[in-house]
C-alpha cells in the first residue's frame, strides 16, 4: 500500500521539467490539472479533456501521453516534461525552432501539445516518411489547419541539419 | 469525477484482495477509457486499485511456441515488439489502426480488452441505456444507429465492441489469463466477450474481482498471409465502422487453415467458424470470398442508419481475403 496516504490526499514525488517536487494530491486530480492549476504550467492545454484532441500532450519518462486522462497520483515517481521544459534556457528546442521556421501554427493553442507529441514521435523512431508523420501525429488536432506546415516542421527536425 | 478511494497494489494477490468484497471498486491501469468514463459520470467507482506497479509487463515465449503478453504491456509496446511484429503482424496492424500514439502509449493490453462501447447513448447519462442503467431502455434502436451492431444484437442493446486489437486476438484464437478470489483460470478469447442478450451491462464473462493478468497467443501467427482491414469515416484516429482480421495458412496455393473475425458489427469481436470452414481446403477465388462474405451476414439485421454495414461487410471480407492471400495489406 502507499505510505503517506491520508483519507483524501496522497503524497507523491514528481520530477517536473527537471525539478523534483513533493506534492499532496487528491486521487481524482488529473496530471493536466495538477500541472495547470497547482504548478502554474499552463502551456499544456485543456482542449477536450477527453483524450481526443492532444492539446494536453506531455512526456512522462520520455513517452508522450494525454495528461488529461492520467491521474497524477498514478505517476508518483515519474519524470514529466511539458512545453515549458523543452527549451534549454534561451535556446529553443530544435522542434520549436523548426515550427517557427515553417510557420507551423496559427492561433497556437494546439502547439504545446503538437511539440511534445513531436518530441515523442521522434524518440519513438517509427516515422520514416511524411505519411508516417501524418499518421503518427493523428492524435493532435489543429483547428486552424496548420497540418502541412506541422508535418514539414517535424520532417525538418528529424533530418540532421547540414549547418550543424 | 466522483470522489473515490485509492489503493496502489504491489502484486496480483494484493490487487485481488483489495477488490474482494467491494463490487464498486475497479482496477485501473492506462486509464484511457476508465478516467474518461469517470469524467462523464458513466463510471463512479468507490475505489480505484492502481495495478500499474504489478509485474505484468513482460512479453515472453511460451513452451508450446506461443507468446505471452503481460496485461500491463502498453498497446504501443505490443504493436512494435519485434516478436509480435514478425510473428503476429495481424496483431500489430490492428493495434496501430486504433486510437492515437499517445493513447496507445498509455493503454494496457488488459484494459484494451475491457474498454467499453462508444455508443453515443451509453455515453450520454441524460438518456436511457440498458448497458449503463439496466432496464431503462435502448434509444439507439430507433435513434441514430449508424455505428451500431448488425450481428448478435438483442432488443436490449445494439452496441458494438470498439477494440481493434480484440478483433485480431479473436482471429488468432488467443487465451486470456485471469486471477480472482477463486484463483487463476484461462478463458478462450471467443468466450471472453459476450453478446448482450438480456444483460447488456455485462461486456465480458469475467467474474467479480477477477483481474486480467496476461494474453497468450498460440504458436500459429499466420504471418505470411494475414491482414487487418479497417473501414472508417476518417483515414486515422477513428473507430471502425467495419473491420476484418484475416489469417490464412496456405499450402501449395491452397488455404489449409483460415481465421476470420469482424469488428464494428457486434457486441464482441465476431468470429464464425462456419465461414472459416468454407475456406478450408479451397484455392483462393473471388467468388469463394464473396460467398464467405454473404455467409457471414446471413443473419445480419440493420436498424436503419447502419444498414450499409451489411453490404460493407460483404465487400470488406472479399478485399481482406485478397490482401491476406497476397501476403498483407501492402502486398
Amino acid at each position: 500500500m502507499l505510505p503517506g496516504m491520508g483519507d483524501d490526499t496522497c503524497a507523491i514525488t514528481l520530477k517536473v521539467n527537471g525539478s523534483t517536487l513533493r506534492l499532496q494530491v487528491a486521487p481524482w486530480t488529473t496530471l493536466l490539472d495538477l500541472l495547470r492549476e497547482r504548478l502554474g504550467l499552463t502551456g499544456s492545454k485543456k482542449g477536450c479533456d477527453h483524450g481526443q484532441c492532444g492539446a494536453c500532450t506531455v512526456l512522462v519518462d520520455g513517452v508522450r501521453i494525454n495528461s488529461c486522462l492520467s491521474l497524477a497520483v498514478m505517476r508518483d515517481g515519474a519524470s514529466v516534461t511539458t512545453i515549458e521544459g523543452l527549451a534549454e534556457g534561451d535556446a529553443l528546442h530544435p522542434l520549436q525552432q523548426s515550427f517557427i521556421e515553417h510557420d507551423a501554427f496559427q492561433c497556437g493553442y494546439c502547439t504545446p501539445g503538437q511539440l511534445c507529441s513531436a518530441v515523442g514521435l521522434i524518440a519513438e523512431g517509427h516515422a520514416h516518411s511524411e505519411d508516417d508523420i501524418r499518421e503518427l501525429m493523428s492524435g493532435n488536432l489543429c483547428r486552424c489547419g496548420a497540418y502541412p506546415n506541422i508535418v514539414a516542421a517535424i520532417g525538418q527536425a528529424m533530418r540532421p541539419r547540414r549547418d550543424a | 469525477m466522483n470522489r473515490f478511494g485509492y489503493t496502489r497494489a504491489g502484486d496480483v494477490a494484493e490487487a485481488v484482495h483489495a477488490a474482494a468484497g467491494d463490487d464498486a471498486a475497479q482496477f485501473i491501469a492506462g486509464g484511457t477509457n476508465l478516467v474518461d468514463l469517470m469524467k462523464e459520470r458513466i463510471a463512479a467507482p468507490s475505489r480505484l486499485i492502481d495495478i500499474t506497479r504489478l509485474p505484468l509487463r513482460a512479453v515472453k515465449s511460451l513452451p508450446d511456441g506461443g507468446l505471452e503478453i503481460g496485461a500491463l504491456v502498453s498497446n504501443s509496446d505490443v504493436a512494435y515488439h519485434p516478436e509480435v511484429a514478425s510473428r503476429y503482424p495481424l496483431l500489430s496492424q490492428a493495434i496501430l489502426a486504433g486510437a492515437s500514439p499517445q493513447l496507445r502509449n498509455m493503454a494496457s493490453t488488459g484494459g484494451n480488452l475491457l474498454q467499453r462501447t462508444r455508443c453515443y447513448y451509453f455515453y450520454d447519462a441524460a438518456l436511457p441505456c440498458n448497458k449503463r442503467a439496466p432496464g431503462s431502455g435502448c434509444p439507439a434502436r430507433d435513434g441514430v444507429n449508424r455505428i451500431h451492431a448488425i450481428l448478435g444484437a438483442s432488443e436490449h442493446c445494439i452496441a458494438v465492441h470498439p477494440s481493434d486489437m480484440c478483433v485480431a486476438l479473436a482471429a488468432l484464437a488467443a487465451t486470456v489469463h485471469v486471477t480472482g478470489p477463486a484463483g487463476a483460470r484461462a478463458i478462450e478469447f471467443a468466450e471472453f466477450h459476450r453478446l448482450p442478450g438480456d444483460a447488456p451491462e455485462r461486456d465480458t464473462t469475467l467474474q467479480p474481482g477477477e483481474l486480467v493478468t496476461a494474453v497468450a497467443l498460440p504458436r500459429e501467427g499466420f504471418a505470411a498471409h494475414s491482414t487487418y482491414l479497417k473501414v472508417r469515416d476518417r483515414h486515422s484516429y477513428a473507430f471502425a465502422l467495419v473491420s476484418v482480421a484475416v489469417g490464412l495458412r496456405m499450402v501449395d496455393g491452397t488455404i489449409a487453415e483460415a481465421r476470420l473475425a469482424l469488428g464494428g458489427v457486434a457486441h464482441k469481436p465476431w468470429r464464425d467458424p462456419t465461414a472459416e470452414a468454407l475456406l478450408r481446403g479451397q484455392r483462393p477465388d473471388d467468388a469463394l470470398f464473396a460467398a464467405v462474405g454473404e455467409h457471414l451476414v446471413r443473419d445480419a439485421r440493420g436498424c436503419g442508419h447502419n444498414d450499409f454495414k451489411i453490404a460493407l461487410v460483404r465487400r470488406a471480407v472479399v478485399r481482406a481475403l485478397q490482401q491476406a492471400v497476397a501476403g498483407g495489406p501492402r502486398a
